[in-house]
């Protein structure tokens, strides 16, 4: 049989597109929301969109896909965001 | 310049991608995919782009995405927009995303065809300096003076300047842009995106990897590569020339130029060059050299 069709194999948009991305981490970031201003900046410069802007306009870290990687915590003005060793306690 | 409040809070680059933490480049796709929107069919050449996506059948990036050879980003950007030509689909934005070794090096000869015949696409190279996914190659787009593994004690040749390679093309809009300025880069894409013809953006992004700094550094690296002059930030567009961004305070006299070994000693494959001052100076030569050149440029195209 003659195929008149080509088969190509499509992706489709999905978040987790490698998983749970989160398990890579070996620092975490937690913000501290007595400090925070909501000026967003962590928000705008995360590689891994896993910032979400809360409905009160304060950032939340979605642990799911933060890599650790600290840029949220290295750029934070105000310095609301601590950056701690997997399984420790923020000191 | 738009605000952090008012960018557009859509994301067409999901989370749980592959890259590595810290990826420069995913902070420019990121900030490139909110300003071009949905109506968007990208192509993307072998590079850390086409691995960061995810595996079949999963995708990190939320519009049309085509998977091609190594030499062909442009071609096939120029083959999508002749056939949503064809079809009369008017409202589409074709772009092609690669790194600086499928641009400056491999790509290039589809891409000076593609600005040539004034085709309709959207062609933006982001620029890790090296063969990244590969493991650190040197590549067109590695500064002088840089260690890659093929260049064990430092590159010996600068960079090439593939912006004004296009710009000589004499295509509607060129335009340079970093990571670390996302709200730079956005406005940037959101005019090229009204503009019709070959458009160029060429952005530099910072890599943990490649460059070795720790990942967090990602932003305040990009932030230095402006700084010290050796990134500038401009825009070609209507034949005028103009600087933008932290580079527009440098050419104006309002923010001082930092040396360049501010930018290049928070960085570990700068390490074979950063105790010899003859190198240094190489690189602060060249650094000047192009600011002289931008702005007799910039004067002459008034
Ligand atoms: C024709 C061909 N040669 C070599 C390769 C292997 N290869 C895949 S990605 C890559 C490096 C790409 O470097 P660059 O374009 O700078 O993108 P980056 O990986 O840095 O994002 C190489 C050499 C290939 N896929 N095809
Ligand atoms: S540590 Fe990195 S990946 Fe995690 S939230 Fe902060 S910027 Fe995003
Ligand atoms: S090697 Fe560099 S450019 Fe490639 S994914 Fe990793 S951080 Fe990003
Ligand atoms: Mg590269």
């Amino acid at each position: 049989m003659v195929k008149d069709h080509i088969i190509l194999p499509v992706s489709k948009p999905t978040e987790g597109s490698m998983g749970k991305t989160g398990l890579w981490r070996t620092f975490r970031p937690v913000i501290n929301y007595d400090k925070c201003v909501k000026c967003l900046l962590c928000w705008f410069y995360c590689p891994d969109i896993a910032i979400k802007i809360r409905d009160d306009g304060y950032p939340e870290i979605d642990y799911c896909y933060c890599k650790g990687c600290g840029i949220c915590w290295h750029e934070c003005k105000v310095k609301a965001i601590s950056f701690v060793r997997e399984g420790e306690e923020v000191g | 310049m738009v605000s952090i409040r008012d960018m557009p809070k859509e994301e067409l680059l999901l989370p749980g991608h592959a890259a590595c933490p810290g990826c420069g480049a995913m902070i420019a796709l990121r900030y490139a995919l909110k300003a071009l929107g949905k109506r968007t069919i990208m192509c993307v050449p072998a590079c850390c782009t086409s691995v960061i996506q995810g595996l079949y059948p999963h995708t990190s990036i939320a519009v049309p995405v085509l998977n091609i050879a190594f030499a062909a980003a442009a071609s096939t950007a120029s083959g999508i927009s002749a056939g949503l030509k064809a079809r009369n689909v008017e409202d589409v934005t074709v772009l092609a995303w690669a790194g600086d070794g499928g641009t400056y090096d491999i790509g290039i000869q589809a891409l000076s065809g593609a600005a040539e015949r004034g085709d309709d696409i959207i062609y933006a190279c982001y620029d890790n300096n090296a063969y990244g996914n590969t493991g650190i190659q040197r590549s067109g787009a590695t500064p002088y003076g840089a260690w890659t593994t093929t260049t064990p004690t430092g590159k010996k040749e600068h960079r090439k300047p593939l912006e004004l390679i296009m710009l000589e093309h004499n295509i509607p809009y060129v335009a340079t842009a970093c990571s670390a300025f996302p709200d730079d880069l956005y406005m940037k894409f959101k005019k090229a995106r009204k503009i019709k013809g070959p458009r160029f953006i060429l952005i530099l992004s910072p890599c943990p990897i490649a460059w070795r700094f720790p990942s967090w550094s990602t932003v305040e690296i990009g932030k230095l590569a402006v700084k010290s002059g050796a990134w500038v930030l401009w825009e070609y567009h209507n034949g005028k020339l103009e600087f933008t961004g932290w580079s527009k305070l440098i050419a104006e006299g309002k923010l001082k130029k930092i040396p360049v070994i501010e930018y290049l000693k928070h960085q570990g494959r700068f390490k074979p060059i950063l105790k010899d001052e003859k190198a240094i100076n190489e690189i602060e030569r060249r650094i000047n050299d192009y600011w002289k050149f931008m702005k007799a440029l910039k004067e002459a195209l008034k």
